[in-house]
């Protein structure tokens, strides 16, 4: 399975970042190999607006089966959701912590956004 | 003729100039309040409304049969309002700016827009002052298409006065843009000198010339008589820190009406802006075209 984890950085050991769409990095971990890919949110963290919308495409591209993030907002999800992709919020700790949380089911599977857009 | 009246910094009486400005040309103007989150011109020239008009935003649907997700609206958007996901193109109509690439660049010709409304165009009249205003819905973030549908209805060959809205960003700049001559209205404090030099680069930028009314002008220090002198910006008005004005201002009553010896000073004015804008070197715009003009 692949996971997709947002994170301030660039290894495991990095902290989750909270935000989807504003998060330096998305670290994508395959867990059935270990193999990690990590992704660039450059774009992200810069756009004007739609960043959220902007990074459920990147995830997306990534062929992810789950993410796993702090909070996702209305236009992410309604994107994640398109894309078929479960959103569980609330990670916190490291990206490593957060794949823990992940498998010992700790983390919540959103069923809506849980928090409100920036915009509206 | 079209004269903008812009500032930098919120709350240094650009309202306030442009209705009793309004009042001042002895003949008919146009009052376009383009301030569309705080329209407040009414409160004091307190129009009649004879028409009143939706405005809105043209937002792309897709049609699903024809769209073969190739992706190329997506990549265009520079708003991300448009993403492709599972082989469908998701539209998300409050980050649409209204450009129409996605329709002109759609090769299966899958695209066609919908207006999404944003606010009202109101028209009315007060005396010899016609007012065009647009109301912007609360809640709404994106106020430059309206204030573009406001300024459509500018008749040049008159007066025409535009209230812009404060700042120097995208709503502001759509408001002085095409204007002949734009008055900088300040007030002499480090906040207005800081808002004012950004205000002056942001016209300048646009090729637009510009002049200064300075408000409060015998209060905090001489540095904005200090920058104009250096920058060769003409002070067309110092209206000093009166009681009087601020009283007429909260009854939503002319400065004007309240305070009569204003009244020759605002007359005066208005001919000093015929001249400067008859004076004024024609400048090359910069070649920045919107969708409104084509």
């Amino acid at each position: 399975m692949k996971v997709v984890v947002t994170s301030s950085g660039k290894s495991l050991d990095a902290a989750v970042d909270p935000r989807f769409g504003r998060a330096p990095q998305f670290i994508c971990v395959d867990t059935a190999t270990g193999e990690t890919t990590v992704v660039d949110n450059t774009a992200g963290v810069s756009a004007a607006q739609g960043a959220g919308v902007q990074a459920a495409e990147t995830v997306a591209r990534l062929g992810a089966d789950c993410l796993l993030t702090g909070h996702c907002g209305p236009k992410a999800f309604r994107a994640l959701e398109a894309a078929n992709i479960p959103v569980y919020v609330g990670a916190s700790g490291t990206v490593a912590d957060a794949l823990q949380q992940l498998e010992k089911g700790r983390l919540e599977r959103a069923t809506k956004p849980d928090v409100g857009g920036h915009w509206a | 003729m079209i004269v903008t009246i812009a500032s930098g910094k919120g709350g240094t009486g650009k309202t306030t100039l442009a209705v009793n400005l309004a009042l001042s040309f002895g003949r008919p103007v146009q009052l376009l309040d383009c301030d569309v989150e705080a329209p407040n011109d009414h409160l004091f020239l307190r129009p009649r409304i004879t028409a009143s008009n939706p405005a809105g935003i043209p937002v792309p649907r897709i049609d699903p049969e024809v769209c073969s997700a190739c992706g190329d609206c997506a990549a265009l958007c520079q708003f991300n309002a448009l993403a492709v996901l599972q082989d469908r193109v998701l539209v998300f109509d409050e980050l649409c700016h209204g450009c129409g690439g996605c329709l002109l660049v759609c090769p299966e010709g899958a695209v066609t827009e919908v207006l999404r409304p944003i606010g009202v165009v109101e028209r009315g009249h007060a005396g010899a002052v016609r007012v065009v205003q647009g109301r912007l819905d609360v809640g709404e973030p994106q106020s430059p298409p309206l204030i573009r549908e406001v300024i459509r209805h500018a008749d040049r060959d008159g007066v025409v006065l535009i209230d812009a809205p404060p700042g120097t960003s995208c709503p502001m700049i759509n408001a002085v843009r095409g204007s002949d001559l734009v008055l900088l209205v300040t007030e002499p404090t480090p906040f207005g000198l800081n808002d004012l030099t950004l205000a002056v680069e942001a016209v300048r930028a646009l090729g637009l010339p510009c002049a200064v009314i300075l408000n409060r002008s015998d209060c905090g220090d001489r540095r904005v008589h200090e920058y104009c002198a250096a920058e060769d910006i003409e002070i067309l008005l110092e209206i000093p820190d009166d009681r009087r004005i601020a009283e007429a201002s909260t009854r939503g009553e002319c400065a004007v009406d309240a305070v009569p010896e204003l009244r020759p000073v605002f007359e005066r004015l208005a001919r000093r802006i015929e001249e400067v804008v008859a004076d004024a070197q024609p400048m090359a715009m910069e070649g920045v075209r919107f969708r409104a003009d084509i």
